[in-house]
């Protein structure tokens, strides 16, 4: 029988990296001296699956390395060596290089090798050193450091298999082949534990053994033979000549490993939670790096929701189904009642299929611990990061296209936000200084906000530079909040411009683009001196709006619903004209061009004249206009489908989607059509021609 | 819709059969084939939801079972003189691919009616002259003559990725 290695291999790749993941976050919350026994345990488990599996899949320079990282781990967990800075920052650097390796072998892309066989060569020396050593349980690690040496004599071994060892497949004979390989081994059997032959269970293994084995063999080696029955099994190995305080009961895993390797996934879910949300997190990252596989983990609650949901359903269906049967007139409260029943069930059906989309942003935020630690280091500042509301839920989508301008902005605010220590005390700041990361609700937006109390943005400087640059006039007056937004003008977006004035700017046009693509904004609030707030806001979903239908002519179009300020009936005298041509209108202090969408889509309206005619006041990308229509139609929830997919981006669009005759509606792009009908659109002279 | 129905039929037994085979179809009285395996469905013509600022030959948008599919009139795409929509008139949905990127897309070809389905072996298309102004010979794979008929043979990828991405990179310049 052939197996597909392949399809294990993906899952051991998924976990793997899954594995790195809590390696990583867990390494990042060590602090020297402090080695908390569980979170040990942690890493050391992550990198003991990594090595078995790699080894399996025949990915030796994977396995060895990791297993190097993992005998130094053991050495921390039995106490035989203190958690150092030093050691914590190599155990990073090696997370990183399993890392490489592993999406090295994903994507077939070269590895470099250098720093791999840097980093290797710093664990081998850490390794080789005796030095730190816990002075503390002073006499266990002398022990255990005679035990770990490789043994002139050798080592005694004990070892009884739980019954049901050999049913996962685990071979006696070939460990104990293994093991003679390593030295001069004696076998002795121990046949108490073996039952009448009447009730004996071939499967089961009912023998314990007592090996020895002579000669220089490293502990570690006998380790590794038995790595794959350590939960299986008592095992206790001992040297030669040792006395009775020197044994050490080096792997019953069923104390020692509560959860085992792949216990993240048999723990209970109620405490996982944060093992799960880490393992989605990784998958999330990996996703916006190999878009090709595109997979979800749903929460088991979610899909039992739907399960309910969907139950529901049937019921009303099977219901509605009876009364159709024979149904008269008296039955009609009936078929309402069971209408508005399947309206529900459908609104809620819907509901809970949109929530398999929403991941907690913790996904999106899981990078930042690292990146504040490796910046704060290469910048030799102190930085503290606060996160809160990482549960707050946010379509997979948009937290993909997300990630990259959040790294964008923290990057910025801890490069020339946060000012060194120095120049912090002398403003008579503390040392460290504060990033925060702040999600939450806010209608049917979520907000991303991105603070610091760093040196804040100084506007004088910003705006000599975007004189200079030319995006404003030298006499121009502009308040506070529109100077901070010339950082997201595409002048300011060249490294040297701001980075001596504040450093904002770099690439800021890039990260509104994309914020902006996803229908969402970013604005800036800072005060010079006290720290700067970066405010993201995005919809909660790229596949679903609450829009209001409007008709022009024979076309209904959906203009998304949290860009309508008002609509309101023309009047005429407040209607003026600029050069006879463009039209404003006066909505009391506010003068807003007039949109006349039949005109921006080339279509036959109703209406053609402004007076008593109907104005959706829309505001997008800061900028409000006011769009003609023929009516307003009702307002509801629409499915976004993509124009792209099968034809390609169109201006002041952003989308179709079908109404419930089954036709196709156009969704508008409110800041396209305002740019559009303004002259700078992509389009601005192909628009006539279109439905000619 | 009987005419579909039965081109329908002779799809089917068409892909059960050797050789390549070519849904043709008419326009303005010529007889045009498209690479048969590329057929995804035949429609009569529907109304359609029209994009703006598109090419007049974009005739616009249609719901396909919950996919937008962009419908192209080939009339107008090759400036032939447009005509009435009739109840022969046809929607042939393709899939073309992308060479360049090897993504695959649906749109729909609004051609006067379909014709028929042959197998033509590859050696038995010629390579086309240069049809002037009337068909732009990039789109043209070749010509096929069967049974004293000749059919011009279209590379819908290159036809239909050509008409659209112009307009694209137009812009992106």
């Amino acid at each position: 029988m052939t197996i597909d290695m392949e399809q294990f291999k993906v899952t051991f790749l998924e976990e793997s990296l899954e594995g790195l993941e809590i390696m990583e976050s867990v390494l990042l919350e060590m602090r020297p001296g402090e080695a908390d026994a569980e979170a040990i345990d942690n890493i050391f488990r992550a990198a003991h699956s990594i090595k078995g599996g790699s080894a399996t899949f025949g990915l030796d320079a994977i396995a060895s390395f990791t297993h190097v990282v993992e005998t130094l781990l053991d050495e921390v967990r039995n106490g035989e060596r203190a958690v150092t800075q030093e050691a914590i920052v190599l155990f990073l650097s090696s997370v990183d290089c399993i890392r490489e390796l592993l999406s090295a072998d994903q994507h077939g892309e070269p590895v470099d090798q250098e720093h791999i066989n840097q980093v290797k060569a710093g664990l081998d020396k850490m390794l080789g050193s005796q030095q730190p050593k816990l002075v503390a349980a002073a006499q266990q690690t002398a022990a255990a450091s005679t035990a770990d040496q490789p043994g002139g004599t050798g080592w005694n071994i004990y070892f009884k298999p739980f019954p049901a060892m050999l049913q996962s497949g685990n071979d006696v004979v070939r460990m104990f082949r293994e093991l003679a390989g390593l030295g001069e081994l004696q076998v002795a059997v121990d046949m108490d534990g073996l039952p009448p032959l009447s009730e004996l269970t071939p499967e089961e293994s009912h023998l314990s053994w007592n090996l020895s084995l002579s000669g220089a063999v490293d502990k570690a080696a006998i380790d590794e033979i038995f790595e794959w029955v350590d939960d299986d099994c008592t095992l206790e190995i001992t040297p030669l000549a040792g006395t009775e305080d020197s044994t050490i009961a080096v792997s019953n895993a069923g104390e020692q490993n509560p959860h085992n390797d792949s216990g993240l996934q048999a723990v209970d879910p109620a405490d996982d939670r944060r093992s799960s949300e880490d393992r989605r997190q990784t998958d999330n990252r990996r996703k916006t790096s190999t878009p090709e596989s595109s997979s979800i983990r749903v929460g088991i609650d979610k899909v039992d929701a739907l399960i309910n949901m969907v139950g529901e359903l049937v019921i009303t269906q099977s219901m509605l189904g009876q009364l159709g049967e024979d149904f008269d007139m008296s039955r009609v409260e009936k078929l309402k009642d069971g209408l508005a029943e399947l309206e529900r069930n459908t609104r809620e059906l819907q509901e809970s299929v949109m929530r398999i989309r929403m991941l907690p942003i913790s996904f999106a935020f899981n990078r930042f611990p690292r990146m504040v630690h490796d910046l704060s280091a290469k910048l030799n500042k102190k930085i503290e990061l606060t996160m809160s509301g990482e549960q707050t839920e946010l379509d997979k989508t948009v937290m993909e296209k997300i990630g990259d301008p959040l790294v964008h902005l923290v990057r910025n605010s801890i490069d020339h936000g946060i000012e060194s220590p120095a120049v912090r005390r002398a403003a008579g700041k503390p040392e460290t200084g504060v990033v925060s990361l702040n999600t939450y609700h806010q209608g049917g937006n979520i907000v991303i906000e991105i603070t610091d109390d760093g040196a804040g943005l100084n506007h004088e400087k910003i705006f000599a530079k975007a004189v200079e640059r030319g995006l404003v006039g030298p006499n121009d007056v502009l308040s506070e909040d529109k100077i901070a937004e010339l950082l997201f003008q595409p002048g300011f977006s060249t490294a040297d411009v701001v980075s001596d004035v504040s450093g904002r700017g770099v690439g800021m046009d890039v990260v509104k683009r994309n914020i902006m693509a996803l229908g969402g904004g970013v604005e800036v609030k800072s005060v010079l001196g006290e720290g700067s707030t970066f405010t993201i806001r995005l919809p909660l979903t790229l596949a679903i709006l609450d829009g209001q239908l409007v008709r022009v002519g024979d076309q209904t179009y959906i203009i998304p619903l949290i860009s309508i300020v008002e609509s309101l009936l023309v009047n005429k005298k407040n209607v003026n004209k600029i050069a006879g041509k463009a039209e404003l209108y006066q909505l009391r202090a506010d003068y807003l061009p007039v949109i006349r969408l039949y005109e921006t889509f080339g279509i036959e309206p109703d209406n053609r004249t402004l007076d008593n005619g109907l104005l959706v006041v829309v505001e997008g990308d800061g900028k409000k206009g006011g769009l003609l229509v023929d009516e307003l139609l009702g307002q509801q929830q629409v499915v976004i489908k993509s124009l792209e997919t099968n034809f390609r981006r169109v201006e002041g669009l952003s989308g179709a989607t079908i109404l419930g005759d089954g036709t196709v509606a156009l969704i508008i792009d409110v800041s396209g059509v305002v740019r559009l009908a303004s002259g700078d659109g992509d389009h601005s002279a192909g628009g006539a021609v279109a439905a000619a | 819709m009987d005419a579909a129905k039965n081109i329908a039929h002779d799809i089917q037994q068409g892909m059960e059969s050797d050789g390549d085979q070519f849904l043709t179809f008419m326009l303005a009285g010529e007889e045009y084939g498209v690479d048969i395996l590329r057929v995804q469905e035949i429609k009569g013509w529907d109304s359609v939801t029209p994009i703006p600022n598109t090419p007049d030959y974009i005739r616009g948008v249609i719901n396909l079972r919950g996919t937008i599919v962009p419908i192209v009139d080939l009339r107008r795409r090759f400036h032939l003189e447009a005509v009435e929509y009739g109840p022969m008139t046809v929607v042939i949905v393709l899939r073309v691919e992308d060479p360049n990127t090897g993504n695959s897309r649906v749109m729909g070809l609004v051609v006067d009616a379909v014709s028929d389905v042959y197998n033509v072996p590859e050696e038995s298309i010629k390579p086309a002259p240069d049809f002037g102004s009337v068909v732009d010979v990039d789109f043209v794979k070749g010509l096929a003559t069967l049974e004293n008929a000749m059919v011009i043979v279209l590379d819908i990828d290159r036809l239909l990725n050509a008409s659209e991405m112009a307009v694209v990179e137009r812009v992106a310049k």
